[in-house]
Formats: C-alpha cells, structure tokens, sequence
C-alpha cells in the first residue's frame, strides 16, 4: 500500500507529512528547553546569590562557538538551495561544511567541559554549574544528533536524489529545519548562562 | 488516495531560492552584528536590569531572524502558525510563572 502524501502536500493543510511531523517535533523541543530555562528562571530568582556567568564561563570560546552555529545555519540553507536547483555537488560540499561546523562546536564545547573538570568544577558544584552543564549537554546533544542526521544524507542517504530527488530534498529541508532550532536554542543559551 | 498536488519542492522556481539565499545571506551578516552587539553590551557593565533587558531583547531578534528567513516562517502554511501558536501558548505561561511568583527577586 502506498502511504499518501510523502512528497505531495494535502489538500488541507498545504503539507506534506514530512513537514507537518518535524514541526510537531520541534514543538515538542520548544517546550523541553522551555521547561528547562524556566528551570533556570526558578533557580536563579530563589537564589539568595547567582554569579555571574563570565565567572566560571569562558565567553569568547562561546562568541566563537555562537560564530560557529550561524555559519552552520547559512551553509544547511546553501545546501537545501543547491537540492532545488539541482547541483547535487554544491549540496554535498555545503552540507559537508554544516557537519564540520558542527564537529567543530563540539570540539570548543570539550575544551570548555575539559577545562571545568579540570579545575574541579562539576554540576554538583553549586546550581549554577549544575543548570549550565544540564541545558549546554542537552543542546550538545542535540549538535550530535543533527550531525547524525546530517552525515546519513550526506553519505547513504543521499542515494535517494536519484530515485526520487523531490522527496530526498524534502528531508534535507526537515533536517535543516531541525538544525536552524539548534542554533536558535544557543542564540538563547548564549546571553543567558554566559552574559548575565 | 492520489497525490493530486503538485510536490512542495518542486514548486520552488530557481527565482524564489535565488531570493531565499540572498536573504539568508543578509540575514547572516546581521546575526554577526547582532552577535558582536551583544558581546559589547555586556562588556560595558551596564547595570543588571538593563544588561538583562538589552541582551534578551537581542536574543529575540536574533532568534526571530533565524525563525523567520532560515525556517520559512515568514511564508509557512497556515497550519504551521497554528501549531507554534498553542506552543507559545503553553510555553509563555511555563517560562513567566516562576518570575511572576517571585517579583523582583531576579531584576536588583
């Protein structure tokens, strides 16, 4: 039986089930971050002290790192475009670029964790630590999972733009969809658990 | 059921991507200001109320840039808006009520 509406959109809402179940998914991780920073609201306004985040943080690893996600974000649209256009080679080259972005905010992420360790700083230091290291892996797990997704259409995945490009560059869009919401969330981390 | 519409990438003429990327462009430039605004900001050692309010509200714009041009929001499917509106609706209330019950306590 073939399933309706995996490419064409339907006639009711304009989309495709693709579409529709990705931006359910990233409602479902809008209200997971946002249980999370008001988390953070609730710890930080019953603190009798909360330090300030360059205290602990280092703030121009995470500029860096904020460069970083933006770049990433610009290169996944270079990609999805190149798909529409149908230059395959500039889509591997850009999505490549995105997944070595990606690579490269972990690696700055180590160094900032490595570091904390290695001055005995950990989440059970006090609830500053502890809130910083629960939303930052959180959202560092979420960068692992976008390069996953990204490296299957990158390599295997991408098998699909001969058989059926529409749908393969559908997917790459809904993967993009998912890594736009990963910088969005950073945007948010950024200001919040390193400036103020 | 047939698939009577026509695939949603395949709509998308070489124009409108040319567009789309050249705002995606644009849009990285002033993600770059808005980033080293920000970084300014809080160099200058403005007193906590006003650093609060002047690096979310940068924040917002940002992530309102990144929402509109390099997730489609500014021309998504009605459908879609009505998805991110009762998100909103649930995720508003879940982020103010903590500051709400405890006023003051996180602005001094």
């Amino acid at each position: 039986m073939e399933i309706p509406y995996t490419v064409a959109a339907r006639p009711d809402t304009g989309l495709n089930n693709g579409k529709i179940g990705i931006w359910l998914f990233l409602a479902s991780e809008v209200m997971l971050f946002g249980a999370l920073f008001a988390s953070y609201v609730m710890l930080r306004v019953g603190a009798a002290e909360w330090p300030a985040g360059a205290t602990y943080l280092n703030v121009p690893l995470a500029t860096l790192n904020t460069v970083v996600l933006i770049s990433s974000s610009v290169t996944m649209v270079l990609a999805w475009a190149s798909l529409v256009k149908g230059q395959f080679g500039r889509f591997r080259l850009f999505l490549g670029v995105t997944i070595l972005c990606g690579l490269a905010f972990l690696v700055v992420k180590y160094v900032e964790y490595s570091t904390k360790f290695h001055h005995e700083l950990f989440p059970s230091t006090n609830t500053f630590l502890a809130i910083y290291f629960t939303l930052t892996g959180l959202h560092g797990l979420h960068v692992i999972a976008g390069m996953a997704v990204n490296s299957w259409l990158w390599g295997p995945g991408s098998r699909m733009w001969k058989t059926d490009p529409v749908h393969f560059t559908n997917r790459v869009e809904n993967a993009g969809l998912f890594w736009h919401l990963v910088d969005l969330v950073w945007i948010f981390l950024f200001p919040v658990l390193y400036l103020l | 059921m047939s698939e009577a519409h026509a695939p949603e990438a395949a709509s998308h003429d070489h124009a409108e991507v040319d567009r789309h990327v050249r705002a995606a462009l644009v849009v990285f430039g002033s993600l770059l200001v808005l980033t080293a605004f920000t970084v300014t900001a809080w160099s200058l050692h403005l007193p906590r109320r006003s650093a609060i309010t002047l690096a979310l509200l940068i924040a917002v714009v940002k992530g309102s840039l990144v929402a509109a041009f390099f997730m489609h929001l500014i021309s998504e499917k009605r459908f879609i808006y009505w998805v991110l509106a009762l998100t909103a609706a649930l995720f508003f209330p879940l982020l103010l009520f903590p500051m709400l019950t405890a006023p003051g306590a996180v602005l001094h």
